[in-house]
């Protein structure tokens, strides 16, 4: 066991037919458990460089290194069951069914029946989508979203160490793919892979990456540094061109809800319970509504003091409906959007099954940009004074 | 009122129903020879961008060889019968397979084949996993195709004595001006209408068994 997980040693793709290299020499290392995002401009090189990896594509020179393991030269069909592989079309198997789908690699790697079917459901159970429902469907029978939640379970199928996601979300509407980059990061809480991520959305770099490799044409690394230091330090002008206007603001999207004061002294009520007592609550706490939740433990509607004066009134559909949920490992960004969108002034967190654990509301929000804020005021307060500094030491 | 007393003599009948059976044996043989040979050859054609003009057209060329002049080309090297009528009709059947064979192929997804390759399936797996189940219907209607072209033009193969139904049209042919000419000429006709509606059934069934519901 090593902490290096994918070590790329001057790797080079000169493609057929071309003079100058796709991939020039890109050198890398990516720790185990960690999600790397290869992230530029169009045609700079990033899905070369990823497919060098299962050698979907074969270097022109230099060395890949999986695990302590130098696989240049290895069995590239060997090499690839041991590599999970999504990509943005996903390509998933039109005549097959999702399970035999998911079943491909183990098939493939000799699992016996039972081993599979669990594994099948246990993974579907992970992607978010029912087992008894889905597991017997077809492709064409699936949305876009549903698809890709597939081709992420089915690149997991064999629990490969290692991922390869090349713009995985790419192809799916803002609101899913926000969510599913959500879930995605819930998911790999859990099961650690160490993964590289291609996308070209600097926003979905900053979101997904533990580490972020900017690069430019031939691949070359224009900055190699985690979301937070890639936001507060471009290397270069390239970087900050690149990174764009409103990098304090995008760094909402490096605070995650679980990170700042949830909220859990809002007043709920459970399904069973009468309006008088849920008034009573109500007018003892110093909040303007009850949150009620159904059997489930998930959150249903907001009930005020008015809503609560009739015992025989249908509580499931008093109120207004509870709107703007969120996981916890959802941005401040995305905890805001929701907020704006559903006009509510308290986003709900729930768990991966849609339960109730706290809220969040506005002010808190606001209170994490204001110190983001500050502290990028200081940043460049001191590079200002550092800029100095050096302008100093080249005239000295 | 002459046909249908010709179709229930007993004799007649007889004789119509075994070179049905006849007509059916040698179209399945055919197609059957064709089906192999012409998957591989498309296969390949699929596989080598090279390779792919001289199968496809050479399996082309074959097509518009007129059957008669075929099936006597055949002759001095294979002699007369059951032979040359099978090997005549399987290089018609060809085309239709080949063709249908390389666009069938060639229409798989290439996401679908980019996955699979990525999931480290090797070539032999690919194809036969993932790109022959994809590709397949194209391929049945080119096998279907090929079975309905080879049903008609072996009614020609009684001119070098092979069998079918072919016989009886041409017994009809030879006895014209008698009365019973155009009997079995009809006869004959029907016989192979039936036996192509048949086939067309079964294509049909083998079609719904074999295509998987989520290409339907
Ligand atoms: N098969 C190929 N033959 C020749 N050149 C290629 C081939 N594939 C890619 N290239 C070239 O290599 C360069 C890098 O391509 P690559 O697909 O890796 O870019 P990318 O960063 O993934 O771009 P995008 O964001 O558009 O997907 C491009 O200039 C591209 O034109
Ligand atoms: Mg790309």
């Amino acid at each position: 066991m090593t902490d290096v997980m994918i070590e790329l040693q001057e790797l080079t793709k000169v493609y057929p037919g071309t003079t100058s290299p796709a991939v020039d020499h890109i050198s890398l290392q990516v720790p185990r458990g960690e999600i790397l995002v290869l992230v530029g401009p169009s045609g700079c090189g990033k899905t070369t460089t990823m497919k060098m990896i299962n050698r979907l594509i074969e270097p022109t020179s230099g060395e890949i290194i999986l695990d302590g393991e130098n696989v240049t030269h290895m069995d590239p069909n060997q090499l690839r069951r041991r590599i999970g592989y999504v990509i943005q079309q996903i390509g998933l198997f039109p005549h097959l069914t999702i399970a035999d789908n998911i079943a491909t690699v183990p098939k493939l790697l000799g699992w016996d029946k039972d081993r599979i079917r669990a594994r099948i459901d246990e993974l579907l159970d992970t992607v978010g989508l029912d087992p008894d429902t889905y597991r017997d469907r077809y492709p064409k029978e699936l949305s876009g979203g549903q698809r890709q939640r597939v081709g992420v379970a089915r690149a997991m199928s064999a629990d490969p160490d290692v991922m390869l996601m090349d713009e995985p979300f790419g192809a799916i509407d803002p609101i899913t793919r926000t969510r599913l980059q959500n879930e995605f990061l819930r998911v790999q809480r859990d099961i650690q892979k160490t993964i590289v991520f291609v996308t070209h959305d600097i926003d979905e770099a900053i979101k997904m990456g533990d580490r972020i490799a900017i690069l430019n044409e031939g691949s070359r690394i224009a900055q190699f540094a985690t979301p937070e230091e890639i936001l507060t330090a471009p290397a270069n002008d390239f970087v900050s061109d690149f990174v764009g206007a409103g990098a304090s603001l995008k760094r909402l999207n490096l605070s995650r809800v679980r990170d700042i004061a949830i909220r859990t002294d809002a007043p709920t009520a459970t399904a069973d319970e009468p309006a008088g007592a849920i008034r009573e609550r109500l007018l003892g706490s110093d909040w303007t509504a009850v949150l009620r939740l159904d059997a489930d433990g998930r959150p249903q509607r907001w009930l005020r003091a008015p809503d609560l004066r009739r015992e025989d009134i249908d509580l499931s559909r008093a109120g207004l409906p509870a709107v703007a949920m969120v996981e916890p490992q959802a941005t401040l960004s995305d905890a805001l959007n929701e907020m704006l969108v559903g006009s509510a002034g308290v986003a709900i967190i729930v768990d991966g099954r849609g339960r109730y654990q706290g809220v969040v509301d506005i002010d808190t929000i606001i209170t994490s940009i204001k110190r983001m804020v500050d502290e990028n005021a200081d940043y460049y307060r001191l590079a200002k004074l550092g800029d100095i500094d050096g302008r100093e030491t080249v005239g000295a | 009122m002459g046909f249908l007393d010709y179709l229930s003599e007993p004799s007649n009948r007889s004789v119509l129903y075994e070179q049905a059976i006849e007509h059916v044996a040698l179209t399945a043989a055919a197609v059957a020879i064709a089906i192999v040979v012409g998957m591989v050859l498309g296969i390949v054609a699929h596989r080598n961008a090279v390779l792919r003009p001289p199968i496809v057209n050479t399996t082309a060329t074959l097509l518009t060889v007129p059957s008669l002049a075929l099936f006597a080309l055949l002759i001095p090297v294979v002699g007369i019968g059951f032979k040359p009528a099978l090997i005549a009709l399987a290089m018609y059947a060809l085309l239709p397979i080949v063709r249908n064979t390389v666009s069938g192929l060639g229409s798989v997804d290439p996401a679908v084949t980019e996955s699979a390759r990525g999931m480290g399936l090797n070539a032999r797996q690919r194809l036969l996993r993932i790109e022959l189940p994809n590709a397949w219907p194209v391929i049945l209607t080119g096998i279907r195709v090929a079975t309905q072209l080879t049903v008609g033009i072996a009614a020609i193969a009684a001119l070098v004595g092979g069998p079918g139904l072919g016989r009886e049209i041409f017994r009809g042919i030879r006895s014209i001006g008698s009365p019973f000419a155009l009997d079995s000429l009809l006869g004959g006709t029907l016989g192979i209408i039936v036996v192509a509606i048949l086939f067309d059934l079964l294509y049909t069934g083998i079609g719904r068994l074999t295509t998987s519901r989520g290409i339907r």
